[in-house]
Parts: structure tokens; C-alpha cells; sequence
């Protein structure tokens, strides 16, 4: 369990990460989702230490990662691809890290065969192309044998048979008991692999929720219905908690809040003819988009990187 | 035993004693340090410099060359040691400078998250491998080279002073060596940890010999790369500390860029 609290850190007049508040379960694969700069790598960093929060706290099982006696028995990072030195073979590098903890070296045999890097184990790291770089830091995160794994976006590089080996890796992991927080600006991805979700934007929790939610937050209330009496359908279909728009000139309407079923009963009901009934499940891209859409008009009003000049300029 | 007996069902491996000790982190930063090429070439570099200078000073040694005045066996069997000093210091600048530079600092730092145990290690680590290096080549530099000297200044290695200071060139090397590590973890850059070292090595000392004298007699000594010279000289030159003051002087300047490093490590993000 990863428990973030007010998490704050700030670089200088940037606030990287901007009060933080969730917890990661263990059990299920929880997505952590976010533009790229959003603060997803900086919260990880928080998490094992590797920068000291501005104010808050990231704990996991209850106390910080730093305070236990076997770090990598708590926790296994893969951070970013690039944390090997590109003069050491792979099997130094691993065993170089299992030894601070005692590892032994049939371990480290272990995880080097795990994420198929056997045939490379003794090769500088620094000629691996990106997808081996990635497995040779899942190799390291897996060490330890940790209680918690957090993955920065693990499949970054990979091809399609590793990004099937990665999901099937962190659901098998989950489904021990492990608690699973893996990263991604990709939410196709995390939509095959996570079943809760964490999405930030700017530093800031937009959602704190699972897959199916968010599916159904968006689009599981809505369709589009072509008739033979638009107006009518209209009238008879207004409510509340309903909105329906069309397109002038066209018998086609789309209506949120109701469900297809519901609107083609109501039609029946009336004798309008229904030509065309299609239940709109939004994909989680869209609801995705919705969430961080304010994030990226920010953006796109300043353009890239104006943000910390312009305020700058005018202090 | 807590740990033990609280672990989850979900550890399919036995847990044997596997925790982070400092014993642990000395023999992770030992793979390390062999397991590197550019690591041990540095550290060969220093070895074959140490050796090839003091044969060579004793076989073109001539008492009538006025390049050779005020030369002793032991001065002739170390006159690398400028080299050398310079070629162990950029290797403890690669150990920890390099670490950031390549970005595997992160790996080490999420291993051994109270960091400080990691910049012992490597001082230690480095600092014994330089010493026992630099006392195997500074003897064999000096037997080597006892062979070769022609005009009656051979002194036996058993001769008053003769192993004192072949220890200290070693002891020189280790504190140089640790010098280093603490530079390049000071400042976290390969290239400007090697340019503040050649500044206190050779630069400063250079510079100090154009003060007026009194100042100069004041300052000198105690530079890091005269006070390191004085270490390991058989005869002392005017003004120069003596060999254990010039180790005290020596080790004080390491201790402060280690003591330097150990606060920004533990004061700033990695």
C-alpha cells in the first residue's frame, strides 16, 4: 500500500507536484495516468526518496521508504529506463544492487532469465536498445522480491510481445497479493492492464477511480437515435438529468442520461418510428480527453513552456 | 524476527536475512568499482605512470646534469607522483561524479536510500585500493629503479625514511583518491570535479609561488598538492611541512570535501 498525503514538491517557482492525495491498494493494478509533465515520474521519485517532498508525505506500509532496514524487499522502482551505468554488463549491474541486501547470486540468475535477458546478461548495458533497458529495470525492481513494484512507464520502448509480457507480469503480481502502481500517458494501455486508476494533471488529482467507472462516467448513458419525429422525441425524452442535441436538418439525436433501451421503449410508447438506435459507449480515451482536456487548452493557449517565463517576466 | 513471521502469503520466495547493511554497500560499491573498464584502467594508468617514471628518472640519472640536482632515490623513484596523484583523483571523480552522469546514481540511491553509507563505501573502497596499489608500485618503482641508478645515491630500501615515504606516496594516492570521490559527489559532474582537483593539485600550488615570499612561506605548505608533496620526500625542502604534518594537512583537505559531499547528499534531491 502506497499512501500519498498533501503531497507537495516544488522546484524552485515550479510546483511539480501539487497536494497529492491518494492511496494505491494492494491487489489490482493501479494505472497512474497523466499527460507527460504532469508529475507522474516526480511522484514516484517522492515515493522512494529520491527527493524529499516540500511538504506532505509519501509513505508505503505506513512509514517512508527510506526508514526500512530492506528497501528493496518493500519496494522495486524502475524509474527511468537510463539508471544503469553503460559500461557495466547486466549482471553487474544486478549484482552490484543485490549485494547491498545480501541477494544472493542465484537470484539474480532468477530475474535475469524472468525478463529474458539471459542471451545479453553480459553485455554493457549502454549497447541495449530501450526495450532491453526497460527489462533490465523491471530485473532490477524485481530483485528483491518486493511487497510493492512502481513501474514509470514500463512498456516505453517495448514491443508488442514485451508489452504482453509486462501486463501479464504486473497482473500476475497483483493477483499475489503485491501492490502494483505502474505509470503511463497511454490510457489504451492502462486500460488492459489496470483496474483502478490515479489520473493526474499539472500536479493535480483529476480522478481517483477504477477503469469501468470512467468508462461509464462518460459514455455509459448515452446514444444516438435516428426517427421519423425528432421534435417529438425531443419533448417526450426531456428530463433533469437528460440532455438531448441534434443537428439541424437532421433526424438524428443524441441523447445523454438515458440508456438506448430506455429511449427506444419511450418511442415505441409513442409510435415513433426509430430508424436507427446506437448505444454510445465512449471509449476511455475520450473520457481520458474530458478529464485533462482543461490541462491541454491551458496548454494550447500558452504555447509549450511559456508558463514559467511569462510568470518570471512579470514578478 | 517481526518482519519474519508478519510476511504476507504473497512472498513466494524464502526471505532469508537479505537487508541493507553497511557491510553490504562496501561490497556492492567493491562490484562496482571491477566491474567498470574505464574504472580499473584509471587505476592502471596510475600504477604504470608510478613505475615507468621512476625507472626511467633512475636509468637517465647523471650526477652532472643540472636536472638532476637536489635528486634522491626516492625522489627519482616518485617523480610520477604529479601524474599519479592527478590520474587516482579522476578515478574517485568517475566512481561518484560518473554515477550521476550516466544516471545510475538513481538505481544506487533506491537501493541504499539513507545514501551516506554509499559515499563511505566508495571512499573506503577506492581509498584501500589506492593504498595497497600505490605501495606495491611505489616498492617496486624504487627496487626497480635502485638497479638502474648509477652515481652513488642509491640508498637501500631499508635506509632511514626510504619505506616512510614509499608508504606515504601510497597513503597520498588513498587520500587523493577519496579527495576525489568527494568532489565529484560535491559537485556532481565529471568534468568540473577534474578541473576544482587540478586547481588544488597543481594550479594553486603554482600560483602560490608567485606571492611575495612571507605570504608565500605562510600559505604554501599547506596547499592540498604541496602538502600531499611533502608526504612522501626523503629530504624536505625549505619551508615544506614535515611528512606528518604534511599527511595531517593532506587528510584534513580530503575530510573537508567528503564532509562537503556528505551534506549536499543528504541536504539535496538526487
Amino acid at each position: 500500500m502506497i499512501e500519498i498525503r498533501q503531497l507537495v514538491k516544488q522546484y524552485g517557482d515550479k510546483t511539480a507536484v501539487d497536494g497529492l492525495d491518494f492511496t494505491v491498494k494492494p491487489g489490482v493494478v493501479t494505472g497512474f495516468l497523466g499527460p507527460n509533465g504532469a508529475g507522474k515520474s516526480t511522484t514516484m521519485r517522492l515515493i522512494v526518496g529520491l527527493d524529499a517532498p516540500t511538504t506532505g508525505s509519501a509513505t508505503v506500509n505506513g512509514r517512508a521508504y527510506a526508514s526500512y532496514r530492506a528497501p528493496l524487499r518493500e519496494v522495486g522502482a524502475l524509474l527511468e529506463a537510463r539508471s544503469v551505468h553503460p559500461g557495466r554488463s547486466a549482471s553487474s549491474h544486478l549484482r552490484a544492487l543485490a549485494a547491498t541486501h545480501g541477494i544472493g547470486r542465484r537470484r539474480v540468475q532468477e530475474v535475469i532469465e524472468l525478463t529474458g535477458l539471459s542471451s545479453v546478461a553480459r553485455q554493457r548495458a549502454g549497447k541495449f536498445s530501450l526495450g532491453m533497458g526497460q527489462r533490465l529495470g523491471i530485473a532490477a525492481a524485481l530483485l528483491g522480491d518486493p511487497e510493492t513494484l512502481m513501474l514509470d512507464e514500463p512498456v516505453n520502448g517495448l514491443d508488442p510481445e514485451g508489452v504482453l509480457w509486462v501486463r501479464t507480469l504486473l497482473k500476475g503480481l497483483a493477483a499475489e497479493g503485491r501492490t502494483v502502481f505502474v505509470s503511463s500517458h497511454l490510457i489504451s494501455e492502462m486500460a488492459q492492464t489496470a483496474t483502478n486508476l490515479i489520473v493526474i494533471g499539472r500536479g493535480k488529482l483529476l480522478a481517483d477511480t477504477t477503469v469501468n467507472q470512467l468508462t461509464a462516467q462518460d459514455g455509459g448513458q448515452s446514444a444516438t437515435v435516428t426517427s421519423s419525429d425528432p421534435a417529438r422525441l425531443r419533448q417526450l425524452l426531456a428530463g433533469p438529468a437528460v440532455t438531448v442535441t441534434g443537428a439541424p436538418g437532421s433526424d438524428a439525436l443524441r441523447v445523454t442520461g438515458l440508456s438506448a433501451r430506455q429511449i427506444g421503449t419511450a418511442a415505441a410508447q409513442a409510435g415513433i418510428a426509430v430508424y436507427e438506435l446506437t448505444p454510445q459507449t465512449a471509449s476511455l480515451e475520450q473520457a481520458f480527453m474530458d478529464l485533462t482536456g482543461e490541462h491541454v487548452e491551458f496548454r494550447s493557449v500558452h504555447p509549450a513552456g511559456t508558463a514559467g517565463p511569462a510568470e518570471r517576466s512579470a514578478a | 524476527m517481526n518482519a519474519a513471521t508478519a510476511a504476507p502469503a504473497a512472498a513466494p520466495h524464502s526471505r532469508p536475512s537479505s537487508r541493507l547493511t553497511g557491510r553490504r554497500v562496501l561490497a556492492s560499491e567493491w562490484i562496482k568499482l571491477w566491474s567498470v573498464r574505464s574504472y580499473w584502467m584509471t587505476g592502471a594508468l596510475a600504477v604504470i605512470f608510478l613505475i615507468a617514471f621512476g625507472l626511467v628518472a633512475a636509468a637517465s640519472y647523471s650526477p652532472a646534469s643540472t636536472q638532476n640536482l637536489g635528486s634522491d632515490s626516492v625522489s627519482l623513484a616518485l617523480g610520477g607522483m604529479y601524474l599519479v596523484l592527478l590520474t587516482v583523483g579522476v578515478l574517485g571523480v568517475l566512481v561518484t561524479a560518473g554515477e550521476y552522469g550516466t544516471g545510475s546514481i538513481r538505481s544506487t540511491m533506491t537501493a541504499v536510500p539513507r545514501r551516506l553509507p554509499v559515499l563511505w563505501s566508495k571512499a573506503v573502497v577506492t581509498g584501500a585500493v589506492a593504498l595497497v596499489l600505490g605501495a606495491v608500485s611505489a616498492v617496486i618503482s624504487y627496487a626497480g629503479g635502485e638497479g638502474l641508478l648509477r652515481g652513488g645515491i642509491a640508498l637501500p630500501l631499508t635506509a632511514s625514511g626510504v619505506l616512510r615515504s614509499l608508504m606515504l606516496a601510497a597513503a597520498a594516492m588513498a587520500l587523493i583518491v577519496i579527495m576525489g570521490v568527494g568532489l565529484g559527489s560535491l559537485v556532481r559532474s565529471v568534468g568540473g570535479a577534474i578541473a576544482i582537483l587540478a586547481v588544488l593539485l597543481l594550479l594553486l600550488p603554482a600560483l602560490a609561488d608567485l606571492l611575495p615570499t612571507g605570504l608565500r612561506n605562510d600559505i604554501s605548505p599547506y596547499l592540498l598538492g604541496n602538502a600531499a608533496n611533502s608526504m612522501f620526500s626523503l629530504h624536505q625542502s625549505a619551508g615544506a611541512l614535515n611528512p606528518w604534518a604534511g599527511s595531517g594537512v593532506a587528510a584534513a583537505w580530503t575530510a573537508a570535501a567528503l564532509a562537503a559531499a556528505a551534506y549536499r547528499l543528504i541536504r539535496t534531491d538526487v
